[in-house]
């Protein structure tokens, strides 16, 4: 197959859509490790109280290193200052946005949309639009043709993923989608996984940051300085770079259309300050086969169910120790991919839809 | 039983907050017993990707759906929120004898 052909069956409105229903990929049954119901529900017991401390060390760290980094302003001084602002809005901001929308990061309802509105404006991700792409990437997850959230279609573009760290990419697409939605229009992928009901949230949302970008503009103008973009807008640029670090390990070169989440994402351990930055997402299987545990137990359920998955990687090294080679021979073989070994006794997925799944292979 | 009641399952094979898969003649449901031992009865299925209720979280009176943690409220059916927006459907429940039964319309 060609590679335009190929990229071309990503797009939810493309050939791989049809493909994927065709061969029983979308809205699938998948593969989930047996935990006992009562430990279960110990796991996805919700509380406030994890998530409302790390918010406010959140808010409070965004508050003092903004503040330092304004009052340092323009001397090199507020450098490190703002390199730190920069990764909680523009790295937590992501993982933040991510729990949130789950609405299990907080057991009570306002605190989960609160923190969730205030991170998709951080990250410039319409509410009401990743919502829905968010579910899909959970119904769908790396299944060719249905997942919008695939961020490395084969062949990679290894020059858009290096430009992902500082968001030049997607920061201007994510603008223009802003004001795309602030005049009333979605693409046609849009609408395929927008219900027509929950459209007009996405506009007036649009139509409140461009209000809120043009008053930041304006104090520019006023001020005759960036100071204002440098605290709200451009750390979605200088500091994205560590929720890339962390995102590219989540799926980046392993398997597509497959069934089972223990063979499409990667469990890393990390270090407990980029844990905090990225609220736990590195246990990724286990948020994957049960988004229902909030991110602050995660660990429990690693614990509970590491026996049933492949090994995890033992740190950020280990993990880019297989994503780069594999960038690197997937542009020259966009069939090539990981596959994960499944320890010996783990469970497996039914033969017929295993052999499904190598017949749509 | 008389009067379209189904026995369903016992009292207490539902724990207090919790849910419990009943499949009958095709279909598919679940039977909730909130705090207080009060029963409902709602489809199995999440209206929004026919995902089984009965996997998912019980928090006071709403139902967490395991895929996508879209919410009912067990007692009217009513969706709390994306990504659910279609109603589920409910359907009366009697404890009698230490039994549950179900009533499907």
């Amino acid at each position: 197959m060609g590679i335009e052909l190929r990229l071309a069956d990503y797009a939810l409105d493309g050939p791989g859509n049809a493909r994927a229903v065709a061969a029983g990929l979308a809205n699938a049954e998948w593969y989930r490790t047996p935990i006992p119901r009562k430990q279960m529900k110990d796991l996805m017991q919700r509380s406030d109280g994890p998530a409302t401390r790390d918010t406010l060390i959140w808010i409070g760290l965004l508050v003092l290193f903004g503040g330092l980094g304004a009052y340092f302003w323009p001397t090199w001084l507020c450098v490190p200052f703002f390199l730190a602002y920069g990764v909680l809005y523009g790295s937590s901001g992501d993982s933040r946005w991510h729990e949130c929308g789950h609405g299990t990061a907080f057991k009570t309802a306002w605190k989960n949309d609160a923190v969730y509105q205030i991170a998709c404006f951080m990250m410039m991700r319409n509410p009401t639009v990743w919502r829905w792409s968010h579910a899909r990437h959970h119904t769908d997850t790396i299944i060719v043709g249905r997942d919008p959230e695939i961020i490395a279609p084969r062949p990679p573009s290894l020059g858009k993923i290096a430009l992902a760290f500082v968001g030049v990419l997607d920061v201007p697409q994510s603008l223009g989608a802003m004001l795309r939605y602030a005049t009333g229009k979605l693409t046609v992928a849009e609408q395929d996984f927008i219900p027509v009901g929950e459209q007009p949230k996405v506009f007036a949302v649009a139509r409140i940051w461009v209000a809120i970008y043009a008053a930041t503009l304006l104090a520019c103008v006023l001020t005759r300085s960036i100071l204002p973009l440098m605290l709200v807008g451009l750390p979605r640029l200088y500091g994205a770079w560590h929720h890339i670090l962390t995102g590219l390990t989540q799926h980046i070169g392993l398997a597509e259309d497959v069934l089972d989440h223990r063979l499409n994402c990667r469990t890393v351990y990390m270090n407990p300050a980029s844990r905090f930055v990225y609220w736990n997402m590195n246990y990724h299987v286990e948020h994957h086969m049960f988004p229902m545990v909030p991110y602050h137990a995660l660990p429990k359920l690693h614990e509970a169910m590491k026996a049933d998955c492949p090994a995890p990687y033992p740190s950020f090294w280990a993990a880019y120790r297989e994503i780069v080679p594999t960038l690197l021979r997937q542009v020259r073989d966009p069939n090539y991919f990981v596959r994960r070994e499944l320890p010996p006794g783990a469970g497996r997925l039914p033969e017929p839809v295993v052999a499904h799944m190598q017949a749509a292979e | 039983m008389a009067d379209g009641w189904i026995d369903a399952c016992a009292a207490d094979d539902i724990e207090e907050e919790d849910v419990l898969r009943f499949d009958h003649a095709g279909r598919t449901f679940a039977i909730y017993r909130l705090e207080g031992d009060a029963y409902f009865a709602t489809d199995g299925l999440c209206t929004h990707e026919k995902v089984h209720l009965a996997e998912g979280f019980v928090i006071g009176t709403l139902i967490e759906c395991p895929k996508h943690n879209g919410r009912f409220d067990v007692r009217s059916g009513e969706a709390k929120g994306a990504p659910v927006c279609i109603n589920l459907a409910t359907h009366p429940v009697k404890q009698e004898g230490g039994r549950i039964y179900l009533r499907i319309g």
